[in-house]
């Protein structure tokens, strides 16, 4: 039924136009995800998130660890499902229950580490699991020369014949990324895209996501470089803790606030100096107790720079800084995971040597890692096994503790740090997050340890047994244990540590003393830095 | 008396969890039993001649000892997440070593063997000091060299033949000593010494693991090894033990092989043990993951192989089909243990109570 009116095809036209960039301008918005939950057992890791993504953005997904960023990129894409919140896909209603599903719908995420085949060759990972076929065989020669034309879109000289493994990560990274666009996606998402690339690498990658950026494509840049989010993103979402904190454009955010909200302080209150009275209460004549550890100059090529510290008996030394500053990695220094090529380490006053955990534990160092689940927790074994597990250890094989003193001991710390579990001998896969990291702690009181080192010990656990840890801190600092206290919560930081070091780029960049501590100066302290970087 | 009572109380509780814990391979054990109870006649007879206890079932018990003996070895290997194929290979070494000592080191084929005079402790300290020794080989590759478990030991597997081989000049050497054969062919009080030696092994193995750090340690390993590593274990030590001590297991089966035979061929000393040993431990309910392990399971599961082995003999099935049992059998014990299998029948079960209910 065409229309016979030549004015009128004309009309019709211009109204189907006009419509048609109404329709554009109505659904720039691909991607909205309002109230999303997800709950694992004992710990909540989403609450109430919403997301919006528009066509042609970079929208930077930003929080610390264990903030749910990848957590809400597995429910998006079916790893995980939902409890709550609807998430609305090119103006309709999505529910993956597959990633594969999700791929098809055109949502295809890029992880930090490159989920391809190493031995495989350039051309076969773009086409993966779709070759194209001629008569029941792969057809190499259009496979190869479809492959050469997208690969030469990212401005890559390679030759993609060759094995993958053969090129440094970047161009796999670029190579992925090519892969997922030539899956048809609507949605691109990169998860910590540069955190194994150097500054060149990182530019090219970039050129490479402004470009496509201009053509239309929606990107999801996860990341926890500040600065590299200036530096592409147009929009910021923020998550703390499994919550969302706010949607804001690049340009109106300045560093300050943004350190703030992934740190968990409005910027508005920051000026109102709180001084922290606990530690007040705590008095100041801690910290004069003899020196437990002293490093001097201490580092390790590659990973923390030399530094200097000293923590005596008493004292909590808080450590902060964001993600990636070389907290962790000064704890695992510390600790003996990771060897010191320089400087010196002194225990008590005398030099030593820590080659592996095992030499720490034995002159009295503790630590309770960062990662529960893969450095702390020994899943299958009983609540009673993991407690005296580093106990037994520094006995020895010939001191065998009896299972009437294992269950003695256990029962102790079950009842001291009030961890909620039916027995000793449950397993201890079985209990919740912040219980599990009871046992952690437990496990290491059982040595009696004159230096305890707690790496993020709160994280990802309920507000009730964050509090019990952390006055557990203060209780074994009045005790006269030295403690070194690693968090990404400035408010307890400040609570329960004599002195603060800021760290920035794996080394120390401030330290903070007495009345200073308190949660301003340390985001201060933090923000100084980044913003120095300019 | 209030303690002791709470002690006496603890221990029968920590001994139905065991039972529960195995109750799987159990009920398949029992199973296999109770057929032959019915349908194998005279399975279950024991008669005595010449003072010894003579039947199918003494006969099942002896044979399953050497093996019982290589998959306990193999059940603290597989606890670390690891795994020993070369326990035949070793159990060849072992056993050729034992005969070439006893034989003074002579491998002429075929000579006449007077009555050898070796010290029996002097033909067992080599031979087990030999498979001690292939043990820290596969210890040290797997942990220290960091080579996968199954590629470290399929070295060994294969040389180790050869090198037994070269051993007994590639001959099937026999030998006449009296007190080494007794070793697979005697009996004490009725029953076959190599039921004494796997008991003897059993409970060297469960006072070793529970009496020291070792049970805790292994289990630790095998659940996670940087845990384990980050709580001050000394995971490369234990792993290079538990490969000793499959070694050392894999050596006493050799000894009672060539014992048995009173001769050794070193190319089939052994052979194809390590599936069965790795059978039976997986029957038994150790992950092959690591972590948690149980050698009463390992015991129950080196019974049902060779139960099912001995029955399906006795019941004259033809050859070709006895594999084709056996790997029946196999399926369904490990079936009955697959986590997936029971949510799946617990969720049928909840579906019924629901719908009941409704």
């Amino acid at each position: 039924m065409a229309p016979t009116d030549p004015k009128m095809w004309i009309r019709l036209s211009w109204i189907h136009e006009n419509t048609s960039q109404l329709y554009m301008n109505a659904n720039d918005t691909i991607l909205s995800i309002k109230g999303l939950s997800k709950s694992f057992p004992g710990v909540k890791a989403l609450s109430n998130v919403d997301f919006t993504l528009r066509r042609g953005e970079i929208h930077a997904l930003m929080g610390e660890n264990g903030a749910g960023k990848s957590t809400v990129i597995k429910v998006l894409t079916g790893v995980y499902k939902r409890d709550a919140g609807e998430i609305i896909y090119n103006g309709a209603p999505l529910d993956c229950k597959s990633p594969l599903q999700a791929q098809e719908a055109g949502i295809s995420p890029v992880y930090q580490e490159v989920n391809l085949v190493p031995n495989l060759s350039v051309a076969e990972n773009v086409f993966l699991g779709r070759q194209p076929m001629k008569r029941g065989c792969i057809d190499w020669k259009t496979m190869n020369r479809e492959a050469a034309k997208i690969i030469r879109r990212f401005d890559l000289e390679i030759d993609i014949e060759k094995n993958l493994g053969d090129y440094p990560v970047a161009i796999q990274q670029m190579v992925a990324i090519a892969r997922a666009l030539e899956l048809n996606s609507k949605i691109l998402i990169l998860d910590e895209p540069t955190s194994s690339l150097n500054v060149q690498e990182t530019e090219r990658l970039f050129t490479q996501m402004r470009r496509l950026k201009d053509e239309g494509q929606a990107i999801i840049f996860i990341t926890h470089f500040v600065d590299q989010m200036y530096e592409i993103a147009d929009t910021v979402t923020v998550l703390r803790n499994g919550t969302y904190i706010g949607t804001w454009p690049v340009a109106e955010l300045n560093k300050l606030q943004l350190i703030s909200k992934l740190l968990g302080k409005e910027a508005e209150k920051l000026s109102e100096v709180t001084a922290s009275r606990s530690r007040n209460e705590l008095g100041d004549e801690r910290g004069r107790g003899q020196r437990v550890i002293e490093t001097r100059g201490l580092g390790k090529t590659g990973g923390i720079k030399p530094l200097d510290l000293r923590v005596a008996a008493g004292e909590v030394l808080g450590c902060a800084g964001l993600l990636g500053s070389g907290r962790t990695e000064l704890a695992n220094l510390l600790f003996g995971i990771d060897a010191a090529d320089e400087g010196v380490l002194l225990v008590e006053g005398e030099e030593t040597k820590i080659k592996n955990p095992r030499k720490a534990l034995q002159l009295g160092l503790a630590l309770s890692p960062e990662d529960r689940k893969d450095q702390g927790i020994i899943g299958d074994l009983s609540v009673r096994e993991n407690i005296i597990l580093a106990l037994q250890n520094r006995k020895g094989w010939f001191k065998t503790l009896s299972r009437a003193e294992q269950q003695e001991i256990a029962d102790r710390y079950i009842e001291i740090l009030n961890i909620k579990t039916p027995s000793a001998d449950q397993a201890i896969k079985n209990l919740s997050g912040g219980n599990q990291q009871k046992v952690i702690i437990g496990r290491w009181l059982a040595t009696n340890p004159k230096f305890l080192i707690l790496d993020e010990p709160t994280r990802g656990i309920d507000v009730g047994a964050k509090t019990e840890i952390q006055k557990l801190i203060v209780e074994l600092s009045k005790q006269e244990m030295a403690v070194m206290f690693i968090s990404s919560e400035l408010e307890e930081i400040a609570r329960c540590s004599t002195k603060v070091m800021v760290m920035h780029d794996m080394k120390v960049s401030n330290i903070l003393e007495g009345d200073d501590i308190n949660e301003n100066t340390i985001m201060h302290a933090i923000a100084e830095r980044h913003t120095d970087g300019e | 008396m209030n303690k002791q009572l709470q002690q006496g109380g603890d221990f029968s509780a920590r001994l139905a969890a065991g039972i529960k814990s195995i109750q799987w391979p159990l009920i398949a054990l029992g199973m296999i039993l109770l057929f032959n109870l019915i349908f194998t006649e005279g399975f279950f007879e024991i008669s005595i001649q010449n003072g010894r206890l003579v039947g199918s079932l003494m006969d099942l018990l002896k044979r399953a000892a050497p093996r019982l003996i290589v998959a306990l070895g193999m059940t603290l290997v597989i606890a670390t997440g690891g795994i020993d194929i070369s326990v035949g290979s070793i159990a060849a070494i072992a056993g050729a070593l034992a005969v070439l000592v006893i034989r003074g080191g002579d491998i002429t084929y075929l000579a006449t063997q007077d009555t050898s005079t070796v010290s029996i402790l002097l033909v067992i300290l080599v031979a087990l000091s030999a498979a001690a020794v292939c043990g820290l080989f596969n210890g040290l590759l797997v942990s220290v060299v960091k080579i996968q478990p199954i590629v470290a030991t399929l070295i060994l597997m294969v040389t180790g033949r050869g090198m037994a081989m070269l051993f007994t000049g590639g001959y099937v050497l026999n030998y006449d000593h009296p007190g080494y054969k007794s070793l697979g062919v005697g009996d004490w009080l009725g029953l076959p010494i190599p039921i004494y030696i796997a008991i003897f092994i059993l409970i060297v193995l469960a006072v070793l693991t529970n009496r020291t750090p070792l049970g805790l340690l292994i289990q630790s390993t095998g659940g996670n090894e940087t845990a384990s590593r980050y709580s001050g274990t000394n995971t490369t030590l234990v792993r290079i033990l538990v490969y000793v001590i499959a070694g050392v297991c894999s050596g006493v089966a050799g000894i009672i092989f060539t014992a048995d035979v009173q001769s050794a061929d070193a190319a089939f000393i052994g052979l194809w043990i390590e599936l069965e040993a790795i059978l039976a431990v997986v029957i038994g309910g150790t992950s092959m993951a690591g972590g948690r392990y149980s050698l009463a399971g390992t015991v129950v599961g080196a019974l049902i192989i060779q139960t099912l082995i001995t029955t399906l003999l006795t019941r004259a099935v033809p050859v070709q089909f006895t594999l084709i049992f056996q790997a029946a059998v196999v399926v369904v014990v490990l079936m009955l243990q697959s986590p997936r299998v029971k949510e799946m029948t617990f969720k049928r079960r909840a579906r019924k109570e629901a719908s009941t209910h409704a």
